[in-house]
C-alpha cells in the first residue's frame, strides 16, 4: 500500500511509453520529437536532443526561442503536445529522484514564510514523503550542501533577507539535496553578481567532476566557452548540438539569433568552427 | 454569564458546541493558511457562496420526501454539491476560456449567490417543510443547536485538521515553489485540489456555526494575523489554527449566552482583534515593533554620521544628529565636539575602516551582511578576527574614514 501515490507521481509508466523509449539511449537525457505549444504557436518544435553522461550542456538560443520550456516539459511541468523523453533509459515516472531542477529564481514569491534550512530541505521532499519527520541527519545533509555553496552561515535567514545571488546558491544547495545525477539549471547566472556566478560555476564543475551531468539554459555567450563543454542551440527548432568546438560557430549563432548579433561580438567569442 | 461559557459551565451541549467550533476554528486556520500562502485567498468565497442554492434545494428534497427538511447531514450534503460545482465550474473558466482567476470568481460567486437567494424566497413562499432557522445558515447560529450537530460539527472538523497536518508538506511546497514541486514530482494540480476540497470542507462544516457570509474570514483573517508573527510557514500555519480556534471558541461561547446575537459575526469580531493585536504588537512584523526599530535605527545612523563628521572636522548640518550629539555629551550646542566626542569619534572612524576591511574578506560574508555600520565591531566578530583585520590595515597605509 503507497500511500504516498495521490500526491507523489512516479513508478506508475505505461507499457505503451515503455516500449517506446526501449530503442532509446540510456543517456542521461533523451528527447526525441518534443513539441510544446502555448496556445496556436508553437514554443519548442520537434526537438531531439541527446546529453552525454558527465558533460555540461548549455541550452542558448533567443529570447522566446523555448530554452526555459524545453526543460519545463522534459520535467512534465508544461504539458508536451508530442514526444518522448527518457532519462538514464527510463521513463520520467521512473527516474524522478536522478533528477534535480533549479527553477529561475524571478518565478518566486521572496516574501514566503521560509528560512534557508526550510527552502534546503525541499530538495528531500521525496525521501521524506507525506509524514517522515525530518531528523538530524536529515539537516546534517541540509547543512552540508549549504557549506557547498557557502551559504551554511544563513541556514536561519528568512529567504527574502538574502541577496539575488545568495538566493540562487540556496536554490543551487536545495537541487544538491535532491542527491540526482542529472542537474537541470533554469538561467542559474540571471542577475547575479561575478562572486556568486563564480561560486555556482564551481559547484557545477565539481559536479561534473563527481561524474553528473549538468543542464544549463544560459544567456552569456561571452562565457560558453569557459564554462561548458556541449551546447544545445535552439530557437523553436534545433539549430545545432554537439561539443562547443563543433556547434559553436558563428554560422549556427547566426541561423540561431536570426543575424542579430553584432559582427564585433562574433570576435569576441572565439568561435569554433575555423 | 459570559464567564461561565468561556469556561465550559453551561452545559453538555453548549460546551460540545463551543469545542466544535473551537475544532472547526482550527481547521480553518490552518487550511486557510495554504490558501492565503498560495496567493487564492478569494476563492474560498466563491466556494462558501455557492453552497447557498445546495442548501436550498435540500431542503426541498428533503421536505419534499416527507420530514421537516431541516436535517443537518443533509443540509451540508445538498451544500457540499452545489460548492463543488462551483469550484469546478470557476476551476474550468480559469483553465479553459482566458478569464483570470478574480474574474471567475466574481461570476461563480454572484450567480450561485443568487440562485440561492431565490431558492430561498421560493421555499418561504411556498409553505413547505418547516424553513424556520435555514437562514440562520447565512450568519450562523449555535443557540438550539442538537447534539448530533454538534457532534457532526467537532468529528469533522478534527477530521480536517489531520488531513491539513498530513498533506502539509506537498501543500507548502506546491505554494513556494510550484515549478520546483512538479519537477519533484509532485501532482500540483491534485494538490491544489486537495487545499480547494478542505478549504471547502471547512466552509460546509462550518456552515451552521460560521454562516456561508463570513466563513471566509475564519478562513483568511488568522493566516494574515499569523504571519505577523513568524517567518516559518510551519509555525504560520500553527498560529493561524490557535488564532482560529480560539475565535472560532469565544464566538460560539459569547453565542451561547446570548441567542440573539448571531454566532458568524462574533466569531469574526474575535479573529479581527487578534489580527489588530498582531499588526500592531507582534515582534517581528508588528507596525508598533517596526516603528521603534527605525526609530532607533534613525538614531544610530545620525550618531554614527556625527561622530564621524567630528573625526574629518566636518561640520555637522542636520539639527538632529547634534541634538543627539549634545545628548550624549559629545559635542557642545554649538557644535565643538567634546573631549569624549573626540574619543568617540576616533573608534568610530577605526570602526569603519575594520569593517572595510571585513566586507572585502569572504570568509565573513554572514557577518558582513548582517553589517550596518553601527554596531561595535567587537560585539560581532572575535578578537582574533579584528587583530588579523587591524594587521591588514596596518599593511596599507590606512587611515580609515578620513
Amino acid at each position: 500500500m503507497n500511500w504516498r501515490l495521490p500526491f507523489f507521481r512516479g513508478g506508475d509508466a505505461t507499457a505503451a511509453s515503455a516500449a517506446s523509449v526501449a530503442e532509446l539511449s540510456d543517456k542521461p537525457l533523451a528527447v526525441r520529437g518534443l513539441t510544446v505549444a502555448y496556445g496556436q504557436k508553437p514554443a519548442v518544435f520537434s526537438l531531439d536532443m541527446t546529453v552525454e553522461d558527465g558533460s555540461m550542456t548549455a541550452i542558448i538560443g533567443p529570447n522566446g526561442a523555448g530554452k526555459s520550456t524545453t526543460l519545463k516539459a522534459v520535467l512534465g511541468i508544461v504539458p508536451r503536445l508530442s514526444g518522448v523523453v527518457t532519462v538514464y533509459g527510463q521513463p520520467l515516472a521512473r527516474s524522478r529522484e536522478r533528477i534535480a531542477y533549479v527553477p529561475q529564481r524571478a518565478s518566486i514569491d521572496w516574501d514566503f514564510p521560509t528560512r534557508v534550512i526550510d527552502v534546503v530541505l525541499m530538495g528531500l521532499v521525496r525521501e521524506l514523503g507525506l509524514l517522515r519527520p525530518v531528523n538530524a541527519a536529515h539537516r546534517q545533509r541540509a547543512f552540508g550542501c549549504l557549506d557547498r555553496v557557502g551559504m551554511r552561515d544563513f541556514a536561519d535567514r528568512q529567504i527574502g533577507q538574502l541577496s539575488g545571488g545568495q538566493q540562487q546558491r540556496v536554490f543551487l544547495a536545495r537541487a544538491l539535496a535532491q542527491g540526482a545525477d542529472l542537474y537541470l539549471l533554469d538561467e542559474p547566472f540571471a542577475g547575479v553578481d561575478a562572486a556568486t556566478e563564480r561560486a555556482i560555476i564551481d559547484v557545477l564543475k565539481a559536479l561534473r567532476a563527481e561524474g553528473r551531468t549538468v543542464v544549463a539554459v544560459h544567456h552569456d555567450l561571452s562565457t560558453v566557452r569557459d564554462y561548458f563543454d556541449r551546447v544545445m542551440m535552439i530557437n523553436v527548432h534545433k539549430v545545432a548540438e554537439g561539443p562547443v568546438d563543433e556547434a559553436f560557430t558563428e554560422d549556427n549563432l547566426q541561423k540561431a539569433y536570426g543575424g542579430r548579433l553584432a559582427a564585433n561580438l562574433m570576435d569576441q567569442l572565439q568561435l569554433g568552427g575555423h | 454569564m459570559l464567564f461561565e461559557a468561556l469556561t465550559l459551565q453551561l452545559g453538555y451541549n453548549a460546551t460540545l458546541v463551543a469545542v466544535g467550533a473551537a475544532l472547526l476554528g482550527i481547521a480553518a486556520g490552518a487550511a486557510g493558511t495554504f490558501l492565503f500562502l498560495r496567493k487564492r485567498a478569494l476563492v474560498s468565497d466563491a466556494i462558501s457562496h455557492s453552497t447557498l442554492p445546495g442548501v436550498g434545494l435540500a431542503f426541498l428534497a428533503m421536505a419534499v420526501l416527507g420530514g421537516d427538511g431541516r436535517h443537518l447531514a443533509g443540509l451540508l450534503a445538498g451544500a457540499a454539491l452545489t460548492s463543488g460545482l462551483g469550484l469546478l465550474a470557476m476551476h474550468w473558466l480559469t483553465r479553459k476560456t482566458r478569464l483570470a482567476e478574480d474574474a471567475a470568481i466574481g461570476a461563480v460567486l454572484s450567480v450561485f449567490f443568487g440562485f440561492g437567494v431565490v431558492l430561498l424566497t421560493v421555499i418561504q413562499t411556498v409553505s413547505i417543510g418547516r424553513p424556520a432557522g435555514l437562514t440562520d445558515f447565512l450568519l450562523g447560529a449555535t443557540a438550539g443547536m442538537l447534539y448530533h450537530d454538534a457532534v457532526l460539527i467537532a468529528v469533522a472538523g478534527a477530521l480536517a485538521v489531520v488531513a491539513v497536518w498530513a498533506l502539509r508538506r506537498p501543500m507548502t511546497l506546491v505554494a513556494f515553489d510550484a515549478g520546483f514541486a512538479a519537477a519533484a514530482g509532485i501532482n500540483v494540480r491534485r494538490v491544489d485540489l486537495a487545499v480547494m476540497g478542505l478549504v471547502m470542507a471547512v466552509t460546509i462544516i462550518g456552515l451552521k456555526v460560521v454562516g456561508l457570509v463570513l466563513i471566509v474570514a475564519l478562513l483568511i483573517i488568522p493566516p494574515v494575523a499569523a504571519r505577523f508573527w513568524s517567518e516559518r510557514s510551519d509555525r504560520v500555519v500553527g498560529i493561524a489554527g490557535v488564532f482560529g480556534g480560539l475565535s472560532g471558541f469565544v464566538g460560539a461561547a459569547i453565542s451561547a449566552t446570548a441567542p440573539a446575537l448571531p454566532t458568524g459575526p462574533i466569531i469574526v469580531l474575535t479573529a479581527f482583534g487578534l489580527f489588530v493585536v498582531s499588526l500592531l504588537f507582534a515582534p517581528g512584523r508588528g507596525l508598533l515593533v517596526g516603528w521603534l526599530r527605525h526609530r532607533r535605527q534613525q538614531r544610530r545612523i545620525h550618531m554614527r554620521q556625527g561622530l564621524l563628521a567630528i573625526a574629518q572636522d566636518l561640520p555637522i548640518y542636520e539639527r538632529y544628529t547634534l541634538n543627539l550629539l549634545v545628548g550624549a555629551g559629545l559635542a557642545r550646542p554649538d557644535g565643538v565636539p567634546t573631549e569624549l566626542g573626540h574619543k568617540r569619534a576616533a573608534k568610530a572612524c577605526r570602526d569603519e575602516a575594520r569593517w572595510a576591511v571585513a566586507r572585502r574578506m569572504h570568509s565573513h560574508e554572514a557577518t558582513v551582511s548582517r553589517y550596518d555600520g553601527l554596531r561595535p565591531i567587537e560585539a560581532v566578530l572575535t578578537q582574533d578576527e579584528i587583530r588579523e583585520i587591524d594587521r591588514q590595515i596596518a599593511g596599507t597605509d590606512g587611515e580609515g574614514c578620513a
